[in-house]
């Protein structure tokens, strides 16, 4: 099937506004009667909750953590981008779009960039008016830098720790809501299903984590903001509870998955310590404003950092990137990274990592300037590596960071079941194949709140509220499976605990389907995967019941959903017969080592449709057109 | 190296809890203190014991979910870190480690470590944010806020939700957690209109919580992993003396 | 009235009724140390006081009513507090919190036991140590009585007893007073627990050398 994104047609630059104009709207006295299930309260979904709640619909949200306060978009730390120019140094809304077109390797869709860009303006007044406090200059006006391999300083921040700053706006606007009733809010509550009726989304079952009581919840439409799925590779920089759970039942369900083989791997985070390791910690791309990175020139050479002279230094990125230099975009200073470290001039523990050293920037700027703006990184740093970066160089490696991929929307955000939202990190639309700096937050709040509002009217306004009551045999039916599911984990009684299978799929994962994939490795975790899937059904271990708070058992359900996406996302790696971004083919690079994109074959968005667990997948694509940015080989030279 | 440690279980909200003593074997400096209980669970489900539950979720020290008492301090005692970024180089072979829920009236425990924090979701509730509309509101640079403005009102903001003050202070009170939103929002020109009705919104709510009064121990800022400053509550009782006179 | 029932109203209550108290203690001082000029000093000075009826009784009346709000409230937010905190954790160690600030109820209650003590038998005359008589210009003879009663060693170290107890109270009240009324910030916070310290050791030192002296027979009959 050929999919169609449903963009509008014309001049990009008035498409949003034409758009917004033709699409329907829902009278204000018939809002409250359409009941809206938010999944999610990161960036996206307490955006989508607070603003739809606002606007005057029920709305239910939903998240797993005890407070819609701390989902993981709050671990962002460099900033927020948007195109206001206010350092007055050429920025503008099509050169957002452009760059973040050109960033995501041409294979995002240009009409859902060019609105990102636009309403990228909107949000930093937004939560300027929430009471962020973004850093300012001492005549008031907000301040900017340049991040993540921009060229402008369009980034707005607020000290190392915006992704918090903006999320508690989003929670305070989405807490104001529930005061006013108009959103109701259940924490610690998993989805672990979607109801469709009739072909249209209609509803989740849930479990509530504390008693245990599983349950269907109704709603006119249902709206994911569940995040990415970087926790398949089991050491990542998520949080220990992002999971693929939300997304893929809904896949099982009908909805599409759309180029899951777009993941991000960040280049500087803490190297892992050792085989007790349960997460990586990511530090702020900010850092590579003012660290240098290198390796030594000689393969295992085991000098300490300081006494290595600097014509014993590599300085690779300096040296293969003379215009970017450190600054060069997340994947190919992450591929750079692993290069070195492949070729033994890794250093620290195993070899896996590079230096990042201030060394230079402290002799130029002082340690004291240092100090201002990085002091928290290096605090945190040190707590974790005991190492002080201010005398030797940081050891940094890449992680898992973030999933370009996601469920496939329209450009309304609504996937393929017609009532089925998507946002933020769990949809696939804007980052392409490399999400670039400081565009997670933009993307995340944009659909919360400026896209899902319009859109989703759109289509209540199509349909009658309260169709599909509890009773439902949907609903039953869901319920029953879920319960059954929960059962079937706790009756195994294996040997080996969840967490185990979660470590060895993350090691077949980050080994085959990681930073750099190639066709055999590819087929070695195909063949792997459902291996492990099938010990992992005999032989796990869930101890407890299921009608009490029981960690084990949510992780197993967790592991489980990633123990079937996995395969997804390794075959998804395989058709692509290409690199562009955070995709890397080994046998598809230049002669140089730059990824080698293939337009003539690869140009499009690739949507799985699922089949059944041992069952191949269908492929369906939508074909990405490129009529206001060149399809140009992406160079940082 | 190899340590004891005695930890709360309690298996329901009414059900009664004791210390439970357990052996935590070959464990590494490097580890943290949750990768520390990651392995003792993972040899009591091999035993098939139930693992010792608590809250945990971002593991860098940001999202406030992890919530334990380690040997009578909240996340443990070391300046500005949250359990999640504890590491055991920080303990010596054969130590004995307590390790415990937060402990308040307005805190039940659910299990284990696991406690119900909702209460403080009910005083952000009652007035934690401006009321501005999604939309429609002004240019970002229309609002001119200094830099010595905007750094105290960070340096509030900085909160993580955790609770460690209230776990900390002797009258389970939550003044430096709500005084730390207040501050944020009342130094704020965006946050001053509503800023009489917000303090005495938030206070009730706190009171309405069974959260106890602040008597000035400051326990609260030495337990935070933040470093919130108690000045920010200092700021709290201006504005509710404002508040007085409106 | 949310200055009656409110969290943060009823401790601001708290810091006025204080901070009239701490003003009594600083006049109630320097009125007892007339007592080093002998009974020319302070059989005058009582003498002045008591030839205004209406403001004494005025005063009074408001040191009355600021003990009594202060008592009231002190025990209903302690009461509250107690509650709030079930105090149940097996291992507790305190990082900041004093015993000054967490006695402050009990130290409060033995100085209210103090005052009662203190008024019957300095105000009222009704303890059967004191000795009430008139003095050569036929005023009432306060140093005869002060120094008699103090030279009873166990009279003495009860009143120096108090005086800990004061100082202890002090030593987190004063702080604590202007932390609640505000007048707090980073800079300040170090200055004024160490001074509220320094203070109520000042004032304890000041009170405690008047039965010292007497004790020490350097003020005689």
């Amino acid at each position: 099937m050929i999919l169609d994104g449903k963009c509008p047609k014309g001049p990009i630059q008035t498409s949003w506004d034409r758009h917004r104009f033709d699409m329907k709207l829902v009278n204000p006295a018939n809002k409250r009667k359409y009941k809206i299930l938010v999944v999610g309260t990161g960036l996206a979904g307490g955006a989508a909750a607070a603003s739809l709640g606002e606007l005057g619909y029920n709305v239910e949200a939903f998240c797993y953590q005890d407070s819609a306060r701390r989902a993981h978009s709050i671990a962002a730390q460099g900033g927020i981008n948007a195109a206001k120019n206010y350092p007055n140094d050429g920025d503008s809304i099509y050169r957002l779009f452009y760059d973040t077109i050109k960033g995501g390797d041409f294979r995002a869709r240009e009409a859902d960039v060019w609105r990102l860009a636009q309403v990228s303006n909107d949000i930093i007044d937004q939560c300027v008016a929430q009471g962020v406090p973004f850093a300012r200059d001492y005549a008031g006006y907000l301040d900017n830098r340049s991040f993540g391999g921009a060229q402008v300083s369009r980034t707005f921040f607020a000290r190392g720790q915006t992704g918090q700053q903006l999320l508690l706006g989003a929670y305070s606007a989405l807490s104001r809501q529930v005061k006013a009733g108009s959103v109701k809010l259940f924490a610690r509550t998993e989805m672990l299903d979607l109801v469709v009726v009739d072909g249209e989304a209609k509803g989740i079952t849930v479990r509530d984590l504390v008693t245990g009581e599983v349950r269907c919840h109704v709603g006119d439409a249902v709206v994911l903001a569940t995040g990415g799925y970087v926790n398949v590779f089991y050491l990542s920089t998520n949080a220990m509870g992002c999971s693929v759970t939300a997304n893929w039942r809904a896949h099982k369900k009908g909805a599409f998955f759309a180029n899951p083989c777009y993941t991000q791997i960040h280049p500087t985070c803490i190297p892992q310590s050792g085989e007790h390791q349960s997460k990586l910690t990511l530090m702020s791309e900010s850092l590579r404003n003012d660290g240098r990175c290198w390796a030594p020139k000689k393969a295992g050479d085991n000098r300490p950092a300081n006494e290595i002279p600097d014509e014993d230094r590599d300085y690779y990125l300096e040296r293969k990137y003379p215009s970017y230099g450190n600054l060069a975009p997340r994947d190919i200073a992450s591929r750079a990274a692993k290069e070195q470290c492949d070729a033994g001039r890794g250093v620290g523990p195993g070899g896996r990592g590079v230096n990042l050293d201030f060394a230079d920037s402290i002799k130029r700027l002082g340690e004291d300037t240092i100090r201002e703006r990085y002091g928290n990184l290096f605090e945190m740093y040190e707590k974790i590596t005991d190492e002080n970066a201010y005398k030797v160089p940081m050891r940094m490696y890449p992680a898992p960071h973030y999933a370009m991929g996601g469920l496939w929307v329209d450009y309304n955000c609504e996937s393929n079941v017609p009532g089925l939202f998507v946002l933020g990190e769990a949809n696939f639309s804007v980052h392409g194949a490399n999400r670039l700096g400081a565009s997670a937050l933009m993307q995340g709040l944009a659909d919360g709140y400026y896209v899902i509002p319009y859109t989703i009217a759109n289509y209540l306004a199509k349909i009658k509220p309260g169709t599909v009551k509890a009773d439902n045999p949907e609903c039953k039916k869901s319920i029953e499976d879920v319960k059954g599911a929960t059962n079937k984990l706790l009756a195994i009684n294996g040997k080996k605990t969840v967490s185990e299978f979660h470590r060895e799929l993350g090691k077949i994962m980050w080994e085959n389907v990681g930073m750099a994939r190639s066709e055999q490795s590819l087929k070695e975790a195909i063949k792997k995967i459902p291996v492990l899937r099938e010990e992992f059904w005999k032989n796990v271990k869930v101890t407890g019941t299921g009608v009490e708070l029981n960690q084990e058992l949510e992780n197993a359900g967790r592991v489980a959903d990633f123990l079937e996406f996995g395969e997804l996302l390794a075959k998804d790696a395989l058709h692509r017969k290409e690199s562009c971004g955070g995709h890397f083919r080994t046998e598809y690079q230049m002669p140089d080592g730059e990824a080698m994109r293939d337009d003539e074959n690869f140009c499009y968005a690739a949507a799985w449709e699922f089949k059944g667990v041992n069952a191949e997948p269908e492929l369906h694509k939508e074909p990405l057109t490129f009529d206001n940015v060149h399809l140009a080989v992406r160079s940082y030279k | 190296m190899n340590l004891i440690l005695h930890v709360w279980r309690q298996k329901g909200p009414k059900e009664p809890g004791k210390l439970e003593q357990y052996e935590a074997k070959n464990v590494s400096p490097d580890q943290s203190f949750l990768e520390m209980l990651d392995e003792v669970n993972d040899t009591l489900i091999k035993t098939g014991k139930d693992p010792i539950v608590f809250d945990h979720d971002c593991r860098e020290g940001i999202c406030g979910m992890c919530s334990q008492v380690i040997n009578g301090v909240p996340h443990g005692g070391q300046e500005r870190t949250t359990v999640c970024q504890l590491h055991m180089r920080k303990f010596k072979d054969g130590d004995a480690i307590y390790i415990e829920p937060w402990r308040a009236l307005a805190f039940p425990i659910i299990k284990d470590l696991i406690v119900d924090r909702s209460a403080m979701e009910r005083i952000i509730q009652a007035g934690g944010y401006t009321s501005c509309h999604t939309g429609g509101v002004a240019d970002g640079n229309a609002i001119l806020v200094p830099k010595p403005v905007a750094d105290y009102a960070m340096d509030a903001a900085e909160c993580i939700g955790c609770g460690a003050c209230i776990a900390a202070c002797p009258n389970g009170s939550a003044m430096l957690f709500t005084s730390a939103k207040v501050a944020q929002l009342a130094s704020l020109p965006q946050g001053q209109a509503e800023a009489a009705e917000r303090v005495c919104n938030m206070t009730d709510a706190m009171q309405a919580n069974g959260f106890g009064n602040c008597s000035n121990h400051y326990e609260c800022q030495a337990a935070c992993p933040k470093g919130i400053s108690v000045k920010f509550i200092a700021k709290l009782n201006r504005e509710y003396q404002k508040a007085l006179f409106k | 009235m949310r200055i009656l029932t409110g969290s943060v109203g009823r401790k601001i209550l708290m810091s006025i009724t204080g901070q009239l108290l701490i003003i009594f203690v600083l006049i109630h001082l320097i009125g007892n140390s007339t007592i080093f000029f002998g009974p020319a000093g302070i059989n005058a000075y009582a003498e002045h006081l008591h030839s205004l009826p209406p403001l004494v009784w005025l005063f009074r009346l408001v040191m009355l009513a600021a003990v009594s709000v202060h008592i009231c409230y002190g025990v209903m937010l302690t009461l509250e507090n107690k509650a709030a905190n079930p105090g149940a954790y097996a291992v507790k160690r305190q990082l900041k919190a004093s015993f000054a600030s967490e006695n402050m109820v009990w130290t409060g209650a033995l100085l209210g036991c103090f005052i009662v003590y203190h008024l019957a038998q300095f105000t009222i005359h009704g303890t059967p140590d004191v000795v009430v008589g008139m003095d050569a210009a036929n005023r009432v003879d306060v140093f005869k009585m002060v120094v008699t009663s103090f030279g009873h060693a166990l009279i003495s170290l009860t009143y120096m007893i108090a005086m800990v107890m004061l100082f202890l109270h002090l030593s987190h009240g004063i702080p604590s007073f202007l932390q609640t009324m505000g007048w707090n910030n980073d800079k300040t916070i170090p200055v004024f627990s160490t001074g509220g310290k320094v203070i109520s050791a000042v004032l304890m030192l000041a009170y405690i050398s008047i039965p010292v002296v007497i004790l020490a027979g350097l003020l005689k009959l």
